[in-house]
């Protein structure tokens, strides 16, 4: 027996990384599909920080990451899978940053990832249902979950002496989740919610949507939908029938066509969308910049810190092997240690290996909570003098 | 006080914005009726000639704004329109030459202009999206309520507001001037009778000398009036954005059968079916409730349906004048 565990323990060590050697990091994110615009610069932002780490020398014992880029397409369950599991089988990757919507990363994870036991670490799927999934571990996301922005707009709420909503959403997953998760917080927090009511986009008229919502009454109304899209028709409606004067605008709903169009119409009303800022993200988009791609993209930083956070469960574990580090991705993410910022990577390395613990702040702020998820950081605007304006990040 | 109450959320979240939505659907059903009973087929690109019509309003209206010339309390567009119309039967005219006239020289079925119709379509998309973009564009200008909400509350001391916008009064006068003159013009002048034999009898009116080209033309022309008019007053109303209007089509179909296709005034009645339903069927009759049965706090909402259903509303009505009355309520074509 003894003589068996020693021995797999001169194994794990071998393949541990006490030799040079090449690790494969997957990235599946959807190249084809409804989000193929977001796509490339989140690809970049992964192998940036692959890059950097392989660049480095210091990783693994001078090992250098290769990325390979698989298709997940957003919204074919099927392809996805098919992909991920490509990506393990047949390219033996050790480590996947991806999916990139919620419904693709969750069949990808639960056919392939988890009987796998392959980590995968989605730098945009928000859906709150990621959050309970049975992954065994495996599993983690560098954005926030929907649930916790339904969290944060009720703390917003509830600081303006609001008690009592109206909630609309756009009909889809990210419009239900986040109305479904915010309605559920902002009643535990003692407020009433009068009505939940879906708005399908690109409808020619939004009168019984705004009726029923009227009807139904409240201090505020919660948008959940798109400003450029049927969100855009309710608060026309709302604002036309003097319905309500005060809104919520959830991340989908804050953008700059509600200064052009509205203005004047919405002051006093609020909102919050998820951002990075401070030093980490402006660095980060300095880095994009000199390696010729648009740091600004969305989820790009988040894309760079999921490869990053890989790497350094890897180096931390000091093996490749999924089963291991997974449980290191905590660690490196979270205090205490010394924060580590884009274009840190070498130095954290240094730290790992040196026995030393890192608290890797990346490009988006990183905070791994609950099941493994970014807490996020959230930007609460007013809008004020016919502009959106910035009250305080939380 | 509370029955005014009442009286006033009915009129404020149902009879205002329903009467204006119908209003613009009778409009465009009345442009697709006219089309099925002159030319014989379902016109599937008469959402996008609206969109393109409305496009040249607007690029218009930018036009009379930047040389200052507005038309007081009234939205500019209205100024434009003329321009737009004009436009927009320059291209309805140039299409039937192109594309229409070929197939009614062969004589092909109402289903392959219909199909014809869909390629248009595409194409009329693509043109006006290069035209004005694909973005929401707000053109409307001048006064913006008859009745604001908050003065109206101020004013009278209810709980309710009671909002008449100022585009809401300009679409449904519009639209009784031009169906009345539509009317007249059908009933009355030499043109519309001759559009009237054209459409109950091709082949006895071609006998009696009545020249098809001018018939067709004429039918053309309407057609683009009425489209431009009532994607203008949408637009109005609402805002622009091509994506919208190639939606509008499905109600203003719904519209144009329930009334009876190739029947004028079902198609107004039509539009009105399908407004109001749309709206009266989701709407949540709880604070209405609440101030006619003094004492009694509803429960729920009191809601028939929630507002998700609003279309399967629209689609029940048709289907079920459909079953029992194929050639719609005002006895149109058999579809």
């Amino acid at each position: 027996m003894k003589k068996l565990l020693l021995a797999s323990a001169v194994a794990a060590l071998t393949a541990g990384g006490a030799f040079a050697e090449e690790v494969k990091l997957g990235i599946s994110l959807g190249f084809t599909g409804p989000l193929e615009s977001m796509s490339p610069s989140m690809a970049q932002g992964a192998e940036l920080a692959m890059k950097e780490v392989s660049d480095s020398g210091k990783f693994m014992g001078g090992s250098t990451v290769v990325p390979v880029r698989g298709d997940s397409t957003c919204i074919d369950a099927a392809a996805a899978t098919a992909t991920v599991e490509r990506l393990i089988t047949t390219e033996g990757v050790k480590g996947i940053v991806g999916g990139m919507c919620s419904g693709e990363t969750t069949a990808s994870l639960q056919n392939v990832g988890v009987p796998n036991g392959m980590v995968m670490i989605s730098p945009s799927a928000t859906s709150p249902a990621l959050s309970t999934i049975e992954d065994n571990g495996l599993f983690f996301r560098t954005s926030p979950s929907d649930a916790r922005q339904g969290a944060v707009m009720t703390e917003i709420i509830m600081e303006h002496g609001i008690k009592s909503v109206a909630v609309t959403y756009t009909n889809n997953d990210y419009g239900k989740g986040l109305a479904d998760s915010f309605a559920e917080a902002f009643k535990a927090a003692g407020g009433e919610v009068t009505i939940v009511a879906a708005h399908d986009d690109g409808k020619a008229d939004y009168a019984a949507e705004v009726g029923a919502l009227a009807a139904a009454g409240g201090e505020a109304l919660v948008i959940a939908g798109y400003i450029d899209q049927g969100g855009s028709g309710i608060l026309r409606g709302a604002l036309d029938t003097g319905a309500f004067s005060t809104f919520a605008f959830p991340d989908g709903m804050v953008g700059e066509t509600l200064e052009t169009n509205f203005g004047a119409e919405v002051n006093g009303s609020f909102g919050q969308l998820p951002s990075s800022e401070g030093a980490g993200k402006e660095t980060f988009v300095a880095m994009a910049q000199a390696a010729g791609f648009d740091g600004t993209g969305a989820y790009s930083a988040e894309a760079y810190d999921a490869a990053a956070l890989i790497l350094l469960a890897m180096a931390a574990a000091g093996t490749t092997d999924p089963s291991v580090y997974k449980d290191k991705v905590m660690d490196v993410a979270n205090a205490p240690g010394e924060k580590i910022l884009p274009g840190e990577l070498g130095k954290a390395l240094e730290l790992i290996a040196a026995g030393q613990d890192v608290d890797y702040q990346g490009a988006s702020s990183v905070e791994l909570i609950g099941a493994g998820e970014s807490a996020g950081t959230f930007r609460e605007i007013e809008i004020k003098d016919n502009k959106i304006e910035t009250v305080k990040y939380r | 006080m509370d029955l005014l109450n009442a009286l006033v959320a009915i009129l404020n979240y149902i009879i205002i914005p329903a009467t204006a939505y119908g209003a613009q659907l009778a409009l465009g059903a009345l442009g697709v009726t006219l089309i099925y009973g002159i030319l014989r087929f379902s016109n599937f690109a008469h959402g996008d000639t609206m969109a393109f019509g409305t496009a040249i309003t607007i690029l218009v209206t930018w036009g009379l704004q930047a040389l200052g010339i507005s038309a007081g309390p009234l939205p500019t567009a209205l100024l434009a329109l003329p321009v737009g119309i004009a436009a927009t039967a320059a291209l309805m005219l140039a299409t039937d030459r192109v594309v229409y006239r070929y197939y009614r020289r062969v004589r092909a079925a109402p289903v392959i202009l219909t199909m014809v119709s869909v390629g248009v379509m595409f194409v009329m998309n693509g043109v006006t999206r290069v035209l004005i973009g694909v973005d929401e564009i707000r053109f409307a200008d001048g006064a913006r309520f008859v009745i604001g909400p908050q003065e109206f509350k101020a004013w009278t001391g209810l709980a309710e507001p009671l909002a008449l916008r100022a585009t809401q009064v300009i679409t449904v006068v519009t639209a009784g001037l031009v169906v009345a003159w539509l009317f007249w013009f059908l009933a009355r002048t030499r043109t519309g009778k001759s559009m009237r034999a054209f459409s109950d009898n091709e082949d006895l009116a071609l006998l009696s000398g009545i020249d098809p080209n001018r018939v067709v033309a004429v039918t053309w022309i309407i057609a683009a009036g009425l489209a431009t008019l009532a994607g203008t007053l949408y637009g109005l109303d609402k805002t622009f954005k091509a994506f919208n209007y190639f939606h509008l089509l499905l109600p203003i179909f719904a519209a144009a059968i329930v009334g009876g296709l190739g029947s004028p005034i079902g198609a107004i009645a039509g539009g009105f079916v399908i407004a109001y339903s749309e709206v009266a069927v989701t709407y949540a009759w709880k604070k209405v409730a609440t101030y006619l049965i003094p004492g009694w706090e509803a429960e729920g909402l009191m809601q028939l349906l929630s507002t998700e259903y609003k279309f399967a509303v629209s689609f029940a009505i048709l289907i079920i004048v459909l079953l029992f009355k194929p050639t719609g309520l005002f006895k149109g074509k058999a579809v």
